[in-house]
């Protein structure tokens, strides 16, 4: 499915922090909004997912209804029951098969186990899962959390600034995860600062300032783009 | 080493009769069976799920009420009777858990300390029914086909099983989707409700089966004291059951246990060996003790 936005305009006041944006994300595609200071990127964000009513427009995914997932962890649960906790939609017993009906409940337990177990390998961190989400580094943490929301099976994931605060390696690891979880036919779409994670990841990156659309199309077209290069360093090239 | 430690605990459990001859020592255990099952109801919502009960006493003055009227006034068997004390304070709880839970935190606090206050005062003023201050004696001892339970060691044999019941209500729920779901409400309630757990349903149900097994505390102490009057409600019993909780380790299914076993024994302790005067102060000088150095509670300093 595509997602599509179309006119999404949003008003502070008498401020548009969103004036009219419209475009596609291509269904299995790494998509990257990227920008200046102030350029709208987390406002888009944040209206794509529903967080933040827009004045204007519309977004669509198929009839899906977006769901917005906090992105943060269970801070005292191990990664694997973190994992497990992603799953709760999964699982299907009730109180009344968990005070009775054991071998079922077994069941569908060992069965969610197992997938969670698949999960925190995936994100790897098969090497941690018992250990506390909070006495993990925070490049790992945010691992956890990325455990956690592919627990929900998304068809597409939104990452705001997943990379923010890592260490070089540790943005090593989680842009391979990312390309990772697009192979596996999710479709990302990206909200970043860091260009050398933008560039060496998407697809399409799609460049807002002021509020618009001002660039889209792969990532050596976009560098090359005049009005990027004007946009985030007056002349040049548009490095960060 | 876990398991043979349990089994050797089961063992002790199932033979203590034979080896406290005392009935004065076979009492404090059975206190503190009751107790037990009392604070175990109580860790499942604050433990588990984060909120706390200030009223749980109500639940228990429910169970306990309940159990000795039907028994007293209707002459139902302690066998039926026993079922819907526990299933008086489960629609209790879910009242309660309705009507305070949307609002959560010390909300709900409040509304439990005063519902415990509104029930108090209902045990004492509805003559007709509870016939007040005075209470109710007489509360029947439970029979099994030919046999009383009157004697202690026969009641003993009745808590151990309540005992057991409670704690593995509370360790099938816990290690379920549905302990997860408490434990993910507790930890991070917005990110919780965001991979689909539904707080007010999840919070509800865990006040139903905590007030239930409040209730279950409540019939047992009301056959095996043979009198309810209103002094089940005091809000004393709530603060010994949340000193149990804590004590023991909020959050752990063996904590409540222990904290119920050290909180019962400890004031029989402090009394047979020091004047009144000093026993409070004792007792406050090992609690303050324990918050400060286990603040985390005993099971899991030592058993984890």
């Amino acid at each position: 499915m595509t997602l599509s936005v179309r006119d999404l305009t949003v008003q502070f006041g008498g401020v548009a922090a969103l004036g009219g944006v419209s475009f596609d994300v291509r269904p299995g595609s790494i998509t990257s909004l990227i920008g200046p200071n102030g350029a709208g990127k987390t406002t888009a964000f944040n209206a794509i997912t529903g967080y933040l009513r827009p004045s204007r427009g519309r977004v669509s995914y198929g009839d899906a209804v977006l769901t917005f997932q906090k992105t943060s962890v269970f801070p005292t649960l191990s990664v694997l029951d973190n994992v497990l906790t992603g799953l709760h939609l999964r699982g299907r017993a009730e109180v009344w098969s968990v005070l009775a009906a054991r071998r079922r409940v077994r069941a569908e337990e060992s069965a969610l186990r197992r997938e969670a177990e698949t999960i925190v390998a995936f994100v790897g961190l098969a090497h941690r899962r018992r250990d506390v989400a909070s006495a993990l580094p925070y490049g790992e943490q945010r691992l956890v959390e990325l455990g956690v929301a592919l627990a929900a099976r998304p068809s597409i994931l939104l990452l705001d600034e997943p990379a923010a605060g890592m260490t070089g390696a540790e943005k090593d690891v989680i842009g391979g995860l990312i390309r990772s979880i697009r192979d596996r036919g999710v479709t990302v779409l990206l909200v970043e600062h860091d260009m050398r994670v933008v560039m060496g990841l998407s697809d399409t990156v799609i460049v807002l300032d002021h509020g618009a659309v001002i660039a889209e199309g792969t990532p050596a077209v976009v560098q090359s783009h005049p009005d990027v290069i004007r946009a985030y360093l007056g002349t040049g090239r548009a490095e960060d | 080493m876990r398991r043979a430690a349990g089994i050797l605990l089961a063992l002790a459990a199932l033979t203590l009769p034979l080896w406290i001859a005392n009935a004065y020592f076979l009492h404090v255990v059975i206190m503190a069976g009751i107790f037990g099952v009392l604070a175990s109801s109580l860790n499942l919502l604050l433990g588990y799920t984060g909120q706390l009960s200030l009223g749980h006493a109500a639940f228990f003055g429910i169970g306990a009420y309940a159990s000795a009227l039907l028994t007293l006034r209707w002459e139902w068997s302690f066998w039926l009777a026993l079922p819907a004390a526990v299933l008086a304070a489960g629609i209790a709880g879910w009242a309660i858990g309705r009507l305070a839970l949307k609002l959560r935190g010390a909300y709900f606090v409040l509304v439990t300390i005063s519902f415990a206050g509104v029930i108090a005062l209902i045990s004492i003023n509805w003559m007709d029914l509870t016939n007040g201050p005075l209470g109710l004696p007489g509360v029947p001892a439970p029979e099994l086909g030919p046999w009383s339970l009157r004697t202690k060691s026969a009641y003993y044999y009745l808590v151990l099983a309540a005992v057991a019941l409670a704690y593995e209500v509370c360790r099938r729920l816990v290690d379920s989707r549905i302990g997860r779901a408490f434990v993910a409400l507790r930890e991070n309630e917005a990110l919780a409700e965001s991979v689909g757990v539904d707080g007010t349903r999840y919070l509800v149900l865990a006040a139903v089966v905590s007030a239930g097994l409040a209730g279950l505390a409540g019939s047992l102490y009301a056959h095996y004291t043979r009198f309810v009057s209103p002094e089940v409600f005091l809000f004393t019993y709530t603060v010994t059951m949340v000193i149990m909780v804590v004590a023991g380790g909020k959050g752990t299914l063996a904590g409540p246990l222990v904290g119920a076993v050290l909180f019962t024994v400890l004031p029989e302790a402090l009394r047979a060996a020091t004047s009144w005067q000093w026993q409070m102060l004792a007792y406050g000088l090992i609690l303050v003790v324990l918050v400060f150095f286990l603040p985390r509670g005993i099971v899991p300093t030592f058993f984890r």
